[in-house]
């Protein structure tokens, strides 16, 4: 059982007791093992039902959005962030919501691990120590959590809150060896036909469900332009162009706010890394404007506004 | 009907073999683990170590996205504003590998389709062209709860042909004249013998037991529809939903779809492409008005018109095999087996 548990269980106890706030929004325990889906609390009672694992990989920000009344939110570095950018746009009020940081040592995705285990996998046991027990019919493997993990949480580099009302636990170390950009670089060194190649190859499984867009709490535009009618922006069936336009919008859209919290790698289906759109996007911010999204709610966000001494190498 | 052998070692020979008469379809992975059934390239074989492909082959029948017709609107040309019907070919198809579960989602789908009044036209020839050549689950996935839905791993009522991998040898159980057609194109033909007859059976009965998910929806159909729709406990069950599309896509019985015209100057083409009860685009009107205008309506729509609204329309049964994808697939973990047990509780 998680560390986190039981102070999670109690401060939304506190909140829901005091009346501090009408619903505490975190994790359940999933029915499948490797996931902790999203939940809604509104009565002390049904605090038990929350937990905290390593397989929180939904973005809580996103429950957010337009949300009415006062609610609490249990929240890791990267849906922080998230929140801060919320405020920033005026998607959600300061006194409207109680943030619970949550200090976070990085999230383990469903797909990951059954991958490298190859079987289907009936339990997983995460032990104090990082080492993570995997079983299935049969046989049993050991892996390092370190090993196991998202590749956002790899170069995470803001896995402690910017923005809390209280905290779970006392801040997580980051390392301080981070490559942030390695696979950003990756594509970067590639040929340009050659890079085109790559992103055909990487939404070539896209089925359009939209899950990518659904859990991202950028995403929050009333109509997307994919479901514009008049004018069509874009085809609706499965065609490369159309399937393309959509990511590369979708991304674009989300430059300087996107917080890379990889719920959309997460929530794809098909196990698309979009990040490898956004995570390209965030580097150009950080190095042209030395931005970086939701870590202060006084400023909008890079796309979104201009100084006189912004570069202009990139106006070509 | 007859069972053969097929030893594992004439397989692919008569694969090819009956490529003459046949396009070749199955089960296949790609991208990052993920699977779907697709045409088979010369040489290339279904992968029958998938038991539940990531995608349903319902889009062999029914794809993610089909021209319907196309037209020019330029008033030069002879066939301005006519609606052409492009040429697609309907020569018998092989769908390798099914698995029993899909086999029926096509039946139920077949309801839509295929009516007495209305038949489309692109599904019904598809489905027509199709033989289907089933391939037993003899180790069902922890999700699988297919033999609480009415079909099981070793049903044959949607199947041509059941295959059933028995080691060194298939045993090849040919349920209609159209299988057996396809059983000659691929020239096989040595009878089971009596114990490998037997081997079939209980391995039948084998997989069904190894099966422990199951769903109980016998209540539901009892209960009155606005007291189901009235639950509170639409509220917690929606929560979490993103409103993405995963769950229809994965779906083997999910049927709608969504007419769109694509222009490109004076030339267009009208699509059919998928459609999903979660997305508020579904319903919306061209009034603005949108009565299914909440999260929580369409989770409800979902669970209804399968578990209750298909029962009470066809009196078939829910409009659900079993598989098992939208419980896998779901971003956000809805599990259809934990709104059935609600609904019948």
């Amino acid at each position: 059982m998680h560390t986190y548990i039981d102070k999670i269980r109690e401060i939304a106890s506190r909140l829901l007791k005091e009346e501090a706030v009408e619903m505490v929004i975190g994790y359940q325990e999933g029915t499948l093992p490797m996931i902790s889906p999203p939940m809604s609390v509104r009565s002390a009672e049904d605090v038990e039902k929350l937990t905290w694992s390593s397989h929180c990989c939904i973005n809580l920000a996103n429950y957010l959005t337009d949300i009415k009344g006062k609610v609490a939110v249990f929240a890791k570095g990267c849906d922080c962030r998230s929140i801060v950018n919320h405020i920033a746009e005026g998607k959600v009020k300061r006194e409207d919501v109680v943030i619970i940081g949550v200090p976070c040592n990085g999230m383990m995705e469903r797909r990951t691990i059954s991958n490298i285990f190859g079987d289907e996998i009936e339990e997983v046991v995460e032990e104090a120590d990082g080492t993570v027990i995997v079983r299935g019919k049969g046989r049993e493997e050991k892996y390092q959590k370190s090993d196991l993990l998202r590749q956002c949480c790899r170069v995470c580099v803001h896995k402690n809150p910017v923005l809390y009302d209280e905290l779970v636990a006392d801040p997580v170390a980051i390392p301080e060896d981070i490559q942030r950009y390695k696979e950003v670089e990756k594509i970067e060194a590639r040929e340009i036909d050659k890079r085109w190649k790559f992103f055909e190859n990487l939404i070539s499984t896209c089925i359009r469900c939209y899950a990518c867009r659904d859990a991202c709490p950028t995403c929050y535009c009333p109509t997307c332009f994919v479901d514009e009618a008049q004018p069509q922006w874009v085809g609706k069936g499965d065609d490369e162009p159309d399937v393309m336009t959509f990511h590369i919008l979708r991304a674009f859209h989300t430059a300087g706010r996107c917080t890379d919290c990889g719920a959309c790698v997460s929530a794809c289906p098909m196990g698309i890394n979009m990040r490898a759109f956004t995570k390209k996007l965030e580097k150009d911010c950080l190095d042209l404007w030395d931005w970086e999204a939701g870590l202060t709610s006084d400023m909008r966000p890079a796309l979104e506004t201009f100084t006189p001494s912004d570069p202009e190498d990139n106006f070509k | 009907m007859r069972i053969l052998q097929i030893d594992k070692k004439d397989w692919s020979a008569g694969l090819e073999k009956s490529r003459k008469d046949y396009t070749l379809i199955g089960p296949v992975k790609e991208g990052n683990n993920v699977s779907k059934f697709k045409e088979l390239a010369a040489g290339e074989e279904p992968d029958f170590s998938i038991t539940t492909t990531t995608m349903s082959p319902k889009s062999v029948v029914f794809p993610q996205s089909e021209v319907m017709f196309t037209f020019t609107t330029d008033s030069a040309s002879a066939d301005c504003n006519i609606m052409k019907v492009p040429e697609k070919s309907y020569s018998p198809r092989a769908v390798i590998g099914i698995r029993p579960f899909d086999a029926v989602a096509m039946k139920i789908v077949k309801m839509n389709f295929d009516t007495p009044d209305y038949q489309d036209p692109y599904w019904c020839d598809a489905y027509a062209a199709c033989t289907f050549i089933g391939l037993a689950i003899t180790d069902p996935e922890a999700c699988d709860f297919s033999t609480s839905t009415g079909t099981g791993p070793f049903d044959t009522s949607g199947l041509d042909v059941l295959l059933v991998d028995a080691g060194d040898y298939y045993l090849a159980e040919v349920v209609t004249d159209k299988g057996d057609s396809w059983i000659q194109s691929a020239s096989f033909d040595q009878e089971a013998d009596a114990e490998s007859v037997e081997i079939l059976h209980s391995m039948r009965k084998e997989a069904k037991k190894k099966i422990e998910s199951t769903v109980e929806f016998a209540n539901i159909d009892k209960k009155e529809t606005l007291d189901l729709y009235n639950e509170k406990y639409w509220d917690s069950i929606s929560f979490p939903c993103l409103n993405c599309g995963t769950c229809t896509y994965v779906c083997p019985t999910c049927w709608c779809f969504d007419i769109q015209d694509e222009m490109a100057h004076k030339n267009g083409r009208r699509m059919k492409n998928w459609d999903s009860c979660m997305f508020p685009n579904f319903t919306i009107h061209t009034t603005g008005h949108n009565p299914r205008n909440t999260k929580l309506m369409r989770v409800r729509q979902r669970f209804m018109h399968k578990l209750k609204y298909h029962q009470s329309k066809y009196n078939m049964g829910i409009m659900c095999v079993g598989c098992g994808r939208c419980v896998t697939s779901c971003p956000v973990n809805i599990d259809i087996r934990e709104v059935c047990k609600q609904m019948n509780s």
